[in-house]
């Protein structure tokens, strides 16, 4: 790595990039090798010995105190003393101040970070490691939480830093990300390197397909397969929150055997509360709402998930498994009155130990074995047992929300084939998305929601990223976001 | 290393994040540990818990060898060996009602009251034998489930419509019964002998049958032990081969899960805090049937502490906590003895104290440990497996 130059390092989950990054940080000992700081070889065994060297580490998900103010979260753990005893407020906020100017990151010391937005809480973050001496600094994954004008802000802070003098370690597998902001670039696949390359003579293809190894998949589906019969009919379903203020404002729409409904919109929108809605997790009033010509609107999620309603969360940690369960377990989690899992109110373990045994080998999920737990997955094996999971309750729709996110490559082309497969055997899917190839890859028809409201159906068969992304922000309303 | 990446993402703790693999689940024991281990840190604990009594014995001019000598010779007798197994089963019957809320994250720490409540209105009936011989002692039985069940129902009721935490509610609800019982005891089911406010004694015919387990003594064990194994059983394939089990569990692990599953969370929280009302409504039994046949203030208290101790020794295990419940037993009933050589007895409290913590903490680093080796493997595997699997599937 070069002083100065913000270099990043692409590659699929699994490929070694945390573990690359916790060795540098000091949280793991490599077992052979060495790293040099300035020339000189370093050894780190804890993640203090990384921050006396220089190397400050930004975590993909925030460690700051919500109730304490900036100030206090930057300087906790290495507060200023005066006296031996007291904090020494009025050095902390000098200094806080000085780095907060000398980087152009804004920040006022004296809010409580709870109200802080994502964007600033990301400068806070960054802001503790420089107060902490760090000329190197490791961002994980930072725009994994970011909307697309922070992630402007962002990368504007990082070249301002860079200017300073700093050096940045950038790790993401949001290639369009890394190839705007890079100076340098190195992709890993399966713990070693395997290209160092320079930005400027990249396609995002190009630097996908050094990740994977192979020629990319792509999400396109081939010839249509919608038919006439109406699986899902939503009518004017509004969602509002405590504040009476709709979320989700009068939404409809008809889902087909064989056909993938895809909705698009900047995160944010009401897609969220939308699916919880349709799953009956969140209390909504609907005009009417139709699955397979049944009434469903008093339905209860167990009940909706019983009548053929197979449903991929959004936040699959939270959601989609019981982290600390062994995988069999999980395999029942959301089937747990249906066979084979259950026979009356006994759990058939046999059973349901055979049928995660089979969805293990069907979708290719890596793992040691069903007792593993599901948290020692990578986030791709996770959701290829949560797809195979829905795709074996027999569902007639299946609700994907953000099926693809978070995976690497392999897994995504993997749950993009059992999906278009499903399709083609007569599943209607919903399908929400942050990825617009995938959404106009996979979809047979667009919706775009705004604001809570479907704004403009796109057909997919014509439509660019690019138009599809300014429909997404209204059409030129700048303040969409 | 994205299994890296997961487990940083959940020691990392993303705000309100599902609860998945915290501290407290690792506490409460929903997170399973297996194999040597599970038996190593509770052995290592005990071991750890003694050397700090030593210690303490020590500062106090005591020697900790004749302490323990004293402790095991006295609790090896016969007669202590019949009293330490009765105890115990009330101290396993009571912990399995903590563990029951315990598996899905509720704190119900209003056993104590919930099991006190019963009693007296279980002994009131009973003594007042309405029913003859062995109905009567399954009258008594079901009135003591029902009690706890309702008393420990109302958290749970409180609980999901109003938000009100089972902690705080069930501690209040302690209160309310200690009051209660006392003005039930003094207006409706008291009577004095004496000085001693007692109920009726419960009809000879409708006692609880002892067994003759331990040879060299008179004393008989409690026959409620079997009660307590059969608790024990039905605890183990209630949780672990029912649907309500897994749906209990699920609910613990993950409540947003649940909930996205289909899981109604709220009515398992009341169902949950019912079941585990019931459970301790019977802790009490043990001494109503078996000892002393009727309620008076010699009933011994705090036994719903007592199980949250086991429980948490135990890590909800059903073996493991019977195996907390006898040494809990042990000690406390060996504790008289130390005072033949001169060492106050509330040593054994300490000990007592200083076993529950360092199990606590000896689980916590096996735990870590395990989570290593286990993504480790996970990583290993992975890797071994052939390249372009992932891509070409």
């Amino acid at each position: 790595m070069t002083k100065g130059q913000i270099h990043a390092i692409v590659g699929e989950n699994g490929a070694g990039k945390s573990t690359l990054m916790k060795i540098l940080y000091g949280m793991q000992r490599p077992d052979e090798g060495e790293i040099r700081v300035d020339g000189k070889p370093v050894v780190f065994h804890t993640p203090a010995d990384a921050i006396a060297a220089g190397i400050g580490m930004v975590h993909q998900h925030f460690m700051l105190a919500d109730n304490l103010t900036v100030l206090e979260n930057v300087i906790l753990g290495s507060e200023p003393r005066r006296g031996g005893v007291a904090i020494d407020f009025r050095a902390a906020r000098k200094k806080i101040k000085e780095i907060s100017d000398a980087y152009g990151l804004a920040i006022r010391p004296d809010v409580p970070v709870e109200e802080l937005g994502v964007g600033d809480r990301q400068r806070v973050e960054i802001l503790k490691v420089l107060y902490r001496g760090a000329r190197i600094l490791i961002l994980d994954e930072p725009t994994a939480v970011l909307v697309p004008h922070e992630v402007d802000e962002l990368f504007e802070n990082l070249r301002g830093l860079v200017r300073e003098g700093l050096t940045i370690l950038f790790i993401s597998h949001k290639l369009d990300e890394v190839l705007r902001v890079a100076d340098a670039i190195t992709v890993i696949r399966r713990g070693t390197t395997v290209a160092s390359v320079d930005p400027r003579d990249m396609t995002a293809r190009h630097l996908a397909e050094l990740m994977v190894g192979s020629e990319l998949p792509s999400p396109e589906t081939r010839e249509s397969t919608v038919t006439d019969s109406v699986v899902l009919s939503v009518g004017d379903l509004t969602v509002r929150d405590i504040d009476g203020r709709a979320i989700v404002d009068g939404v409809g729409f008809d889902i087909h055997r064989g056909e993938v409904l895809g909705i698009a919109g900047v995160e944010g929108n009401g897609q969220a509360e939308l699916v919880e809605a349709l799953m009956g997790i969140r209390p909504c009033t609907v005009g009417s709402l139709t699955l397979d010509g049944k009434d469903i609107t008093g339905w209860s999620t167990l009940k909706r998930r019983e009548g053929g309603i197979g449903y991929i969360p959004e936040d699959r940690h939270r959601h989609g498994l019981l982290l600390e369960a062994p995988l069999w377990e999980n395999r029942i989690l959301g089937h747990q009155t249906r066979r084979p899992n259950v026979k009356g109110i006994w759990i058939d373990r046999t059973a349901a130990r055979d049928d995660t045994q089979r969805i293990v080998e069907a979708y290719d999920v890596r793992t040691p074995g069903i007792d593993t737990a599901a948290a020692a997955l990578s986030g791709g094996n996770q959701q290829k047992l949560i797809v195979g999971r829905e795709m074996s309750g027999d569902p007639v729709l299946l609700i994907a929300s953000h099926p693809t996110r978070g995976v690497d490559v392999g897994a995504q082309a993997a749950i993009w084939d059992h999906l278009r497969a499903a399709r083609a055997a007569g599943l209607a899917v919903l399908l929400i998305s942050a990825d617009l190839d995938e959404l106009i890859g996979l979809s047979d028809s667009l919706k775009v929601i705004l604001r809570g409201r479907i704004v403009a159906d796109v057909d997919p068969a014509n439509v660019t990223p690019e138009q599809l992304g300014s429909a997404m922000t209204g059409a030129g309303e700048a303040a969409a976001q | 290393m994205s299994e890296r990446d997961e487990a940083a993402e959940r020691g990392g703790g993303r705000p309100g994040a599902g609860g998945a693999g915290g501290f407290r689940d690792r506490l409460l024991g929903r997170v399973r540990l297996s194999g040597w281990l599970a038996l190593a840190a509770p052995l290592l604990a005990v071991l750890f818990a003694a050397l700090i009594t030593s210690v303490v014995l020590l500062i106090a001019g005591s020697s900790p060898l004749a302490a323990f000598d004293t402790l095991v010779e006295y609790g090896s007798q016969p007669r202590t060996m019949a009293v330490i197994l009765n105890n115990a089963t009330m101290y396993y019957i009571s912990a399995l009602a903590v563990a029951v809320g315990f598996r899905m994250n509720l704190f119900n720490i209003g056993v104590d009251g919930q099991y006190r409540l019963a009693a007296v209105v279980a002994a009131g009936v009973g003594g007042a034998a309405l029913l003859p011989g062995v109905l009567n002692i399954v009258l008594v039985l079901v009135v003591a489930v029902l009690v706890g069940a309702l008393w420990a129902g109302i958290a749970g009721l409180l609980k999901v419509k109003r938000g009100v935490s089972e902690v705080i509610a069930t501690i209040m609800l302690n209160a309310i019964a200690t009051g209660l019982a006392s003005w039930l005891m003094s207006n409706h089911l008291g009577v004095l002998t004496g000085n001693d406010l007692a109920t009726r004694p419960i009809p000879e015919g409708s006692r609880m049958p002892g067994m003759e387990l331990i040879a060299g003594t008179p004393k008989l064990v409690n026959g409620f032990l079997v009660v307590a194994i059969i608790l024990g059983i039905a605890y183990y394939v209630l949780l672990n081969r029912t649907r309500f089990g897994f749906e209990l569990r699920a609910t613990g692990m993950s409540e947003p899960a649940a909930l996205a599953s289909g899981i109604g969370v709220k009515r398992m929280v009341v169902t949950t805090m019912v079941v585990s009302g019931a459970v301790a409504g019977l802790a009490g039994m043990p001494e109503l049937l078996g000892e002393t046949y009727k309620y008076s203030n010699n009933f011994p208290a705090g036994l719903g502490f007592d199980g949250i101790a086991i429980a948490l020794l135990g890590r909800n295990n059903p073996v493991g906590m019977a195996l907390g419940a006898l040494l809990w037993s042990f000690l406390g009933n060996s504790s008289d003895s130390l005072q033949m050589i001169n060492i106050s007895k509330e040593t054994v409290d300490i000990m007592k104290g200083v076993t529950v913590l360092s199990v606590i903490i000896a689980y916590e680093l096996v735990h870590r440990y395990r989570i290593i080796a286990e993504q480790r493997r996970a990583g290993q595997e992975t890797a071994a497996s052939p390249a372009a699997e992932g891509a070409a599937a």
